[in-house]
């Protein structure tokens, strides 16, 4: 999934001056699962906001509330029209992808994050997530274990680790696994380290970051 | 390996790849010696100067660090230029961190055409360990994939793309190898990749842990990687125990128990060090594979005479003048 965390309660704050009517918009996917921007978050952001106008003796703000389903939908987004209409401000509380649909769709209302969109990743203890996938668009996990060295080894290197990787962990922090490290170890519990010897040429990252925004387009798909 | 100061007959006579000074001493047989200068965070060339001058008749060539830590310094290949400068041999040290493939080629060209001849490809360290932090890093190649680019350059004349070079650059290919980082299984294998993607020759990370050192040439040696690659062996001479002592806490550098505390008990501290380093490089020398040895005095540049001396590596071998593409001799 797409894991965000919310901005700082002042970053967000700030976006207010002037207004006095927002509209908080929550996603039911991916920042739901990572508790972030969904319907619970959407409550206690326009609660603290509303909160730190009072506190601070300026004219209420008004806040309305609302979640989606899938803000990368236009299906759900489009609705939101009427309600974006009546108020001075959007506030989107999902990733940067649900963000940027509220701008395409809500043409006439200014909309901003209250989130930091952070990575593809997942839950690896309570209250904690991490990085997985380095969306290159080429994947690689075939010939390493399905541990990716994109987003896991922090120079994205593709023929083993680097002279940094000691006692399994990161020369940047010991705190991070070496991902070279994991996948050796798997590779050599399954019996393939000849996986290992063969030198990976250089990528093509054309999958990874070209002209614009990469597309997928599905012929078989397509009307 | 043999004490002697008499060259050892190279097995067969190989074909000369790059001409440059370091891969004609290996090719004479020679056991080889390099020094390190780090450019300075100026841009003032005196004491890369200072340093070569000082160091001239005691190596046999001279690493420039390509930003080293990740702190933005004079570059390697301006540096290389005023080693030269001073009749020395440079060998260009060439990162991945800061350079996609176009950087790359394009700053390989412009070395050669300068009339280095050596370079050492490096991942280099993260930028996290450096003065700009907030950097983003490049890693289009990692260092394996340098080296087969520039192998490719040098024996296929083609550039990454696979696109024709005219003029192509032929440089004697250097690789880092280091025995003391985990997985230590992996190491053997590590070097056996960059000498398949085209290194000629190896400095290895500082060793301190000469028997960890011995197990990896063992078991790179049972590989048969050792008539393949020229090993030079790293030393970093340590000013004292402090320095010793935060070395041995580096992720990948392993410093046995035993030599801290001898620095620890020295009345003076230089010396032993100086002492330690020469007693390593007399025992390295013996170990089958190692081809020379690589000392980084970093800011004690002007201790490596010393030590090159009391290792009974002086005088430096002479060799006829190359017959072209020998430094300062711009292709």
């Amino acid at each position: 999934m797409i894991v965000a965390d919310q901005k700082p309660l002042e970053e967000i704050y700030a976006y207010l001056e002037g207004t006095r009517r927002v509209l908080i918009v929550g996603c039911r996917e991916c920042v739901t699962v990572c508790q972030a921007g969904g319907e619970k978050e959407v409550g206690l952001l326009a609660a603290a906001l509303r909160l730190k106008r009072q506190a601070g003796g300026e004219e209420p703000l008004e806040t309305v509330e609302d979640c989606v389903q899938r803000q990368c939908d236009a299906e759900y987004v489009e609705p939101l029209k009427e309600a974006a209409a009546g108020v001075d401000l959007v506030i989107s509380m999902a990733c940067g992808v649900g963000v940027q649909y509220l701008a395409q769709y809500l043409t006439d209302t200014w909309v901003v994050p209250a989130l930091n969109t952070r990575f593809g990743g997942g839950s690896v203890e309570q209250g904690v997530w991490e990085e997985r996938c380095g969306f290159c668009g080429d994947c690689q996990l075939d010939r390493t274990g399905g541990i990716c060295p994109v987003a896991r080894c922090s120079k994205s290197l593709f023929n083993g680790p680097c002279g940094g990787s000691y006692d399994g962990k990161c020369e940047v922090d010991e705190s991070i696994d070496c991902g070279w490290q994991l996948i050796f170890d798997r590779l050599k519990a399954l019996d393939r380290l000849a996986l290992l010897a063969e030198i990976q040429p250089a990528k093509d990252w054309r999958t990874s970051r070209d002209g614009g925004p990469r597309r997928v387009v599905r012929e078989d798909l397509r009307i | 390996m043999s004490q002697s100061p008499e060259p050892k007959a190279p097995a067969a006579k190989a074909q000369v790849k790059s001409g440059s000074h370091l891969e004609r001493m290996f090719a004479a047989g020679h056991f080889a010696v390099t020094g390190e200068v780090g450019p300075p965070k100026s841009c003032s060339s005196k004491s890369i100067r200072e340093h070569s001058a000082a160091m001239r008749d005691s190596v046999d060539g001279i690493n420039l660090t390509d930003n080293q830590t990740a702190i933005v310094r004079l570059s390697s290949i301006a540096a290389a230029v005023h080693v030269m400068a001073e009749g020395c041999e440079p060998i260009i040290q060439m990162t991945c961190r800061d350079r996609n493939r176009i950087a790359i080629q394009s700053d390989l060209l412009g070395a050669y055409s300068l009339g280095v001849r050596n370079v050492l490809c490096l991942s280099g360290d993260h930028q996290c360990f450096g003065n700009h932090p907030q950097a983003k890093n490049v890693y289009d190649l990692d260092s394996i994939q340098l080296i087969r680019a520039v192998r490719d350059l040098r024996d296929e004349n083609l550039f990454v793309s696979g696109e024709k070079c005219r003029f192509n650059p032929k440089f004697y290919i250097g690789a880092a190898a280091n025995p003391f980082a985990d997985p230590f299984e992996f190491r053997a294998l590590r070097l056996a990749k960059k000498v398949a993607a085209g290194a000629d020759f190896i400095q290895t990370q500082a060793v301190y842990d000469v028997e960890r050192f011995a197990e990896w040439l063992r078991l790179t040696g049972d590989m048969g990687l050792h008539p393949r690659v020229k090993i030079m062996a790293g030393l970093v001479p340590a000013k004292s125990a402090k320095a010793l002592r935060y070395v041995s806490t580096v992720p990948g550098m392993r410093v046995p128990d035993d030599m801290i505390r001898r620095m620890e008990a020295a009345e003076d501290q230089e010396a032993e060090g100086i002492k330690i380093c020469v007693e390593t490089i007399q025992q390295v020398r013996e170990l089958p594979g190692v081809a020379g040895v690589h000392i980084m005095a970093i800011a004690w540049e002007k201790v490596v005479p010393e030590i090159v001396s009391l290792a009974g590596l002086l005088p430096r071998p002479k060799l006829e003048s190359a017959g072209g593409g020998n430094a300062a001799a711009g292709a």
